[in-house]
């Protein structure tokens, strides 16, 4: 389909986005205006970050299928009450499957994808899905053929059950045990321990026929590690819990109040030989345990599952926090910035460009550092699925690292475009303090985050040593990619001599890598001079890891500059484009600099007057980027049902709809029983007195 | 008792009854403390169910009908003293929420500040009774800390000697105030007053809104809840909107500025004088960041000598996660700066009451700079708050993010800090006028006095240049006295740059506004530095106060982890201005690390010494006992969609499975 009639179709974007209530029909002149002059092409950028404007087209096709099911809205989202959200999100999923069925959305098809995106993923069963990739990572051809069709009918609904109540990220630590009996060829599952219990999975409280267990395999009297089981735990008639299974739901979080998050006690649970997962590692009839795979492979699906959060969870929470702050902070006035002027847009305050554009910067830093992950994901994946394991390591570390850094800083970003907002943020109607207690789940599930920079280090540690070997030995030259700079020549002083410097990637980059490589030089002398000293290993390392903790970031920050600049020369042959995104991309570089500025310093790298030039540099970017803000966060492509926020719709009618939303609350539209039970008594109580 | 709690406690340097008695300012005043928390705990009535387990409305519910019989037992106990109350509500509410609160806390202040004794006489008693319930509505639904935006007008007419009332647009709309939704009948509001054709400015107006009897809406007033938000469940933050809505002229308060019955306006003597109430609260709120601080800190150290995780030495048992040096280093420097915000709040509250007093005496001198410490540490303390309660959730993993851990209600109850009484950056750039004020008046041959005393030694205005490069070698990274200068030279570093800056712009723009706000994020700074000298100098002279030997270490090895932690954080700002040198951030880092270590056999005493009841943290993970995990079981049991083992939801998954 060609781009002008796929535009026909659609219609023009303020139709295709706006939440269609009263207020559509009109712009806000604030908003209006900050569109008027538009430096680049919004509709490029956007299938930039769709991928090509066919994607776009899709993405909008199925968009607007989605809207038109009033079984799809999102509006009533923030006066329901768990029960309801839960309800509701796997009536959603029912739908979307129907849908998908009627239209021909094949499994892990773009337009699935596009719908969840569209409902901002509020459905049930995300970790059904889980459950069935990881059969198809961990399970033998056999295995994937009996159970794969039944998940993909939803004959079964699967929970993927790791997490105890006891145990967390470290994986050895899991008390769940999977004994072997040769006599019945069955595996008995057990929680041993109060802290045994399994607890946080979600579609497992409420949902869940089948669970796939990870638990210690115990056979022929030997402990082998963590294994992966399928366990039924309801009864596929009345769907009460099956013998041995004690279950339920874990009881009020933060946010997921469509997941059922549940917890899970095993009762020696016996179940048949076929049901371990074992394309890595089997038990034979008789009890023999045999090996097939590398240790390693077991991660394998937490490898995939973080890869696939970061693109289809994390970021668009940021990305949607920008759009609703930016877009508030041009209808939102306050003081005034002259006396003679009207009060002037709340954007227009240097403080405010200072919350709002590094989140935003980062929201587009990320869009292309997630995506090369992507890349090398599916690259080294096939090497992988076909046995050869030379580029998990570093998949791994990657991985775990940036999941990392992507989970803090989207947290952060999202709060501070929170914050941003002043009160109304905290209304829960801004739809910011979803995003927010949302995105920041994602600091500790699929591997805590402390624990993940941790993994990355000890890559980092060994990638160093490697380099440190003989001079003339093999390994130099076949360093893993994200860690080559380790060997590339370093100068001692930054060479920028005016605050136009600062704007040159090449320099930046460098001055990244330069503090990378030096922290690494140094978490590594730190633990060998305590090793030296007599320290056992073991401690050695727990003394270091603060300075562990602190080299990876700097790695990872040099990591995404580097993919981010990378990125932009692709573009360059779109100059508008290239040049609105180089000035975030300067400024998410310069941002980072300035906050580990005593980083930079302290080798006399950078000097103190060169501090000040980069200083003068990010500032002098803030109002470059105020112009194009509003159309930065257009190119995101949300649409208001979408975003969900009385705050950031696209017209800019933000206090007409807060004030409506507001009247419809139940809280309006319902009784006060508290006003007769209490307030009543004691306001009459009184005054009978007086 | 869990056993590991039980080591740790036996294991602890000092004894921290002790140290509760100096938080809590004398063993007297901890022992009254503790009778009147005990009269609550033993109280049936004030028990219910879980808050977590309940819906919104009947958060709401719980709520009023706690205050409606804590305003009785108040008076039974007799418990009049402004902490006492208090402390009786910090443990009844948990959360210090109450819809009925604004009543005591703006209202009543407002009407003693603001009204005539006549006015006083008329609606004192009634509002103190509950006779009636007031509420205080100031910001609208399109403006906040600019006061002089608010758009709400009030128009005399002399014909009937009264105002007319008017929200003539949208965002005049008062939008946020608690207890105005749903739960008071009267509110003093806050607007615009036009009298003979001309624009006063704001005052305050005790408007009725609900009609006594049936509680419904005054004729001409449009009043409601504005829907879900963050926290704060069991408030109902309202709207307001007045349409052409008539109040007599005797409902202006008037004990300043006065409206006589012809419509001639009569100006107040002394605008100064209506800071105290804002003075007073965000005194109030920098205690409130500590006592916030202190309660997540309490949950995390407790939960982290509990919790077991993974291995240091292969072959050995779980160590306590508190035994990570990571762990050690995302919480001990909070707990650190939690003592540092306990010993400021009490400084402020202190120096507030001894400069009320000056006040009531007519002496005005001391109120510009209060009011600039008190903007700039309001906003200081609750941006690190935030952050560090978040900080504390997160050391907790997984069920940190569990309702069964407090942790999310105590940051969704604190977070609205940052912004209400004062917008944060609003208030940092207040400090910031008034260090400019400061620099200014120094660089104009005068000396100031005071916290910004140390303008008057700025390099600039001294005679010998040299002075700079002395300083790196005065810095001992051992003594709290010498950080604390090296804050106040980074203090008055950044100030001097904000000023220089601040000059530049101005000749380079037409307007001072345009170059203030070009200025704005060095000025924030500037302020920062500012308020990070004033919470290391408080809380160092406060260590020197401690007699108590083992104390007195214990909260020195604190104090020196809150002063180099920020030196840590901050070293581009150490290092740029030369006040270190790179070798001794080096040594600053490594001592961190030895403090760690150091401070970690006495961290739950530590926690313990804030002597949080379980009933006010509200926390499964934070329990005194330790038995964490049978707890948390039992509690998700308790959860409502526990009560049938097949949700009623599974006729969906039926339908599913049976269609595709």
């Amino acid at each position: 389909m060609g781009q002008r009639q796929s535009q026909a179709m659609e219609g023009n974007p303020v139709h295709r986005v706006s939440a269609g209530d009263a207020w559509s029909s009109s712009m806000h002149p604030d908003i209006e205006s900050e569109r008027h002059s538009q430096s680049f092409n919004v509709e490029e950028l956007t299938n930039i970050l769709d991928g090509g404007a066919q994607n776009t087209a899709l993405r909008r096709k199925v968009e607007s299928i989605i809207h038109s099911e009033p079984e799809l809205s999102l509006k009533d989202n923030y006066f329901m009450t768990q029960n309801e959200r839960y309800e509701a999100a796997i009536k959603k999923k029912f739908h979307i499957l129907m849908l998908a069925q009627r239209l021909g959305w094949s499994e892990g098809s773009s337009e699935l994808q596009y719908a969840s995106r569209s409902v901002s993923g509020d459905l049930g069963f995300a970790i059904h899905h889980i459950f069935q990739k990881t059969i198809r990572s961990l399970g033998s051809e056999e295995q994937i053929a009996k159970w794969d069709p039944l998940c993909s009918k939803f004959q079964i609904l699967g929970t993927y059950a790791q997490t105890e109540l006891g145990h967390g990220t470290y994986l050895q630590g899991l008390e769940t045990e999977a004994t072997y009996d040769a006599a019945t060829q069955e595996f008995v599952v057990h929680s041993p321990t109060m802290t045994a219990i399994k607890w946080w999975p979600g579609d497992l409280g409420r949902s869940a026929t089948h669970a796939l267990v990870q638990a210690q395999l115990i056979c022929s009297g030997a402990r082998q590690g963590m294994h992966a089981f399928i366990v039924p735990i309801r009864s596929l008639d009345d769907h009460s819990p099956l013998p041995g299974i004690t279950i339920g739901d874990i009881g009020p979080k933060m946010d997921f109040e469509h997941t059922d998050n549940g917890f899970l006690k095993l009762d020696h649970v016996r179940i048949p030989r076929e049901n371990m997962l074992n394309r890595f590692a089997q038990v034979l009839p008789d009890g023999t345990y045999v090996k097939l795979g590398v240790p390693k492979s077991n991660y394998l699906s937490m490898v995939v599952v973080r890869v696939d959060i970061l693109l289809g969870e994390v970021l668009p929470l940021l990305q949607k926090a920008c759009t609703i702050a930016v877009r508030y902070a041009v209808i939102r006035r306050q003081s005034r910035l002259r006396p003679s002027d009207p009060e002037a847009k709340v954007l227009d305050y240097q403080t405010q460009q200072q919350k709002l554009f590094p989140p935003l910067a980062m929201a587009y830093a990320f869009h292309f550092v997630a995506n090369n992950l992507l890349e090398f994901f599916h690259h080294s994946y096939s090497f992988i699925l076909d046995g050869d394991f030379a580029l998990l390591p570093e998949l791994h570390a990657l991985s775990a690292g940036l999941k990392a850094m992507l989970s803090d800083f989207c947290t952060q970003g999202v709060e501070q475009c929170r914050r941003a907002c002043g009160g109304h943020g905290y209304s829960k109607l801004s739809g910011l303090p979803s995003l927010l207690t949302r995105v920041t789940a994602s600091c500790t599930y699929e591997g805590e985050n402390t624990v993940l920079y941790l993994q990355t280090a000890r890559f980092l540690i060994k990638s160093y040593l490697n380099t440190q070997k003989s001079p003339g030995s093999a390994l130099k030259g076949s360093l893993p990619q994200s860690v080559a700079y380790l060997t590339a020549p370093d100068l001692a002083r930054c060479p920028a001599q005016t605050a136009a410097d600062f704007l040159q990637p090449e320099l930046y980059t460098t001055a990244w890598a330069h503090v990378a490589v030096r922290l690494i030089k140094d978490s590594v002398h730190h633990l060998q001079t305590l090793r030296q000293a007599g320290a056992d290993e073991h401690d050695a390392w727990n003394q270091t890891t603060v300075i562990h903790v602190q080299a990876t970031k700097a790695h990872l920050y040099y990591v995404t500059v580097k993919i981010f600049t990378e990125a932009l020369e692709k573009l360059e042959s779109q100059p508008a484009i290239h040049q609105v995104l180089k000035r975030l991309s300067d400024l998410y570089a310069l941002h980072g600099i300035l906050t580990n500025a005593g980083d930079f310093l302290h080798d006399g790298f950078l000097s103190g007057a060169q501090i000040d030039m980069a200083r003068k540099a990010y500032l002098d970017l803030l109002p470059f980027i105020r112009k194009d803000a509003i159309l930065l966060t257009d190119a995101f492509d949300f649409t208001d049902q979408c975003l969900n926020s009385a705050l950031g719709c696209y017209d800019g009618h933000a206090y007409e709809r807060l004030f409506q939303w507001a009247q419809k609350s139940p809280t309006n539209t319902e009784g006060n029983p508290a006003y007769e039970k209490y307030i009543r008594p004691l306001l009459q109580g009184r005054r009978a007195r007086l | 008792m869990n056993p590991d709690l039980q080591k740790e406690r036996a294991g602890a340097s000092f004894n921290p009854e002790l140290l509760t008695n100096v938080l809590d300012g004398s063993p007297e005043n901890t022992r009254r403390r503790r009778e009147i928390e005990n009269l609550i705990l033993n109280d049936p009535d004030f028990q219910h169910e879980n808050l977590n387990f309940l819906s919104r409305s009947q958060r709401y519910e719980v709520a009023v009908k706690k205050s409606a019989i804590m305003v009785q037992k108040m008076r039974k106990f007799g418990i009049a003293d402004p902490a006492e109350i208090m402390w009786f509500k910090k443990l009844h509410l948990v959360n210090f929420v109450e819809p009925v609160g604004l009543n005591y806390s703006m209202f009543i202040p407002t009407l003693l500040n603001q009204g005539t004794t006549a006015q006083q006489e008329k609606w004192l008693h009634s509002s103190k009774g509950l006779e009636i319930i007031g509420t205080y509505a100031q910001t609208e639904m399109g403006h906040g800390t600019h006061l002089r935006g608010l758009e709400t007008t009030a128009t005399y007419d002399p014909e009937t000697q009264e105002f007319i009332l008017n929200s003539p647009t949208v965002t005049s709309i008062k939008w946020w105030p608690g207890g105005l939704g749903k739960t008071s009948n009267h509110a003093i509001v806050l607007a615009q007053l036009f009298t003979q054709g001309k624009c006063y400015g704001l005052h305050a107006f005790i408007v009725p809104i609900r009609e006594l009897g049936t509680h419904k809406p005054l004729p001409g007033i449009t009043v409601g809840d504005i829907g879900p938000k963050f926290g704060y469940d069991e408030m109902d933050n309202g709207y307001l909107k007045m349409d052409n809505y008539r109040i007599p002229r005797e409902n202006m308060l008037m004990k300043h500025a006065q409206v006589k019955p012809d419509g001639t306006y009569v100006k107040p003597l002394n605008n100064k004088l209506t800071y105290g109430t804002m003075v007073f609260i965000r005194s109030f709120l920098v205690g409130e960041s500590a006592r916030s601080l202190s309660k997540a800190c309490t949950i995390a150290v407790r939960y982290s000598a509990v919790r077991h995780q993974s291995e240091i030495n292969p072959g050995e048992p779980e160590p306590q996660i508190l035994d990570y040096q990571t762990q050690q280093y995302k919480l001990f420097p909070l707990l650190a700066t939690a003592y540092a915000f306990q010993f400021v709040g009490a400084y402020m509250k202190e120096t507030y009451l001894r400069i009320n007093e000056d006040i009531g005496h007519g002496d005005l001198s001391e109120l510009p700079e209060l009011h600039a410490l008190t903007a700039g540490l309001k906003a200081f303390t609750s941006w690190t708050t935030n952050t560090a309660i978040e900080a504390c959730r997160m050391a907790c993993g997984g069920h940190g993010y569990s309702h069964c851990s407090g942790l999310p209600n105590i940051y969704v109850t604190f977070t609205p800090t940052c912004t209400f009484e004062g917008d944060n950056t609003v208030m940092m750039l207040q400090t910031a006028r008034f260090l400019m004020k400061s620099y200014d008046q120094v660089h104009s041959g005068k000396l100031v006095c005071g916290m910004v005393s140390y303008l008057n030694d700025l390099p600039s205005q001294r005679i010998q240049p040299q002075q700079v490069a002395v300083w790196p070698t005065m810095v001992d990274i051992n003594s709290p006295d010498s950080l604390t200068e090296a804050y106040k030279l980074r203090a008055a570093r950044l100030v001097e740059i904000a000023a220089k800056n601040l000059q530049t712009e101005v000749i380079h723009r037409k307007s001072k506004e345009v170059a203030w706000n070009l200025t704005s994020i060095d000025l924030v700074r500037a302020s920062e530095a500012h308020c990070h000298y004033v919470v290391v100098k408080l809380f160092t002279e406060k260590v020197l106060q401690i007699q108590e030997k083992s104390i007195q270490a214990v909260l020195r090895r604190l104090c020196l982890l809150y002063s180099l932690y920020g030196i840590s954080q901050n070293a581009g700002d150490f290092l740029q201005g030369s006040i270190m040198t790179e070798s001794q951030i080096t040594q600053v880092n490594g001592r961190i690390k030895e403090l760690l270590t150091a401070i970690r056999p006495d961290a739950v005493a530590l926690v313990d010494a804030f002597d949080f009841q379980d009933v006010t943290l509200g926390s499964v993970l934070g329990r005194y006992d330790g038995n964490v995990y049978e707890n948390l079981f039992e509690w998700a049991k308790k959860s409502p969609l526990n009560k049938t083992e097949v949700h009623e939801s599974y006729k969906h998954l039926k339908s599913l499975q049976s269609k595709l």
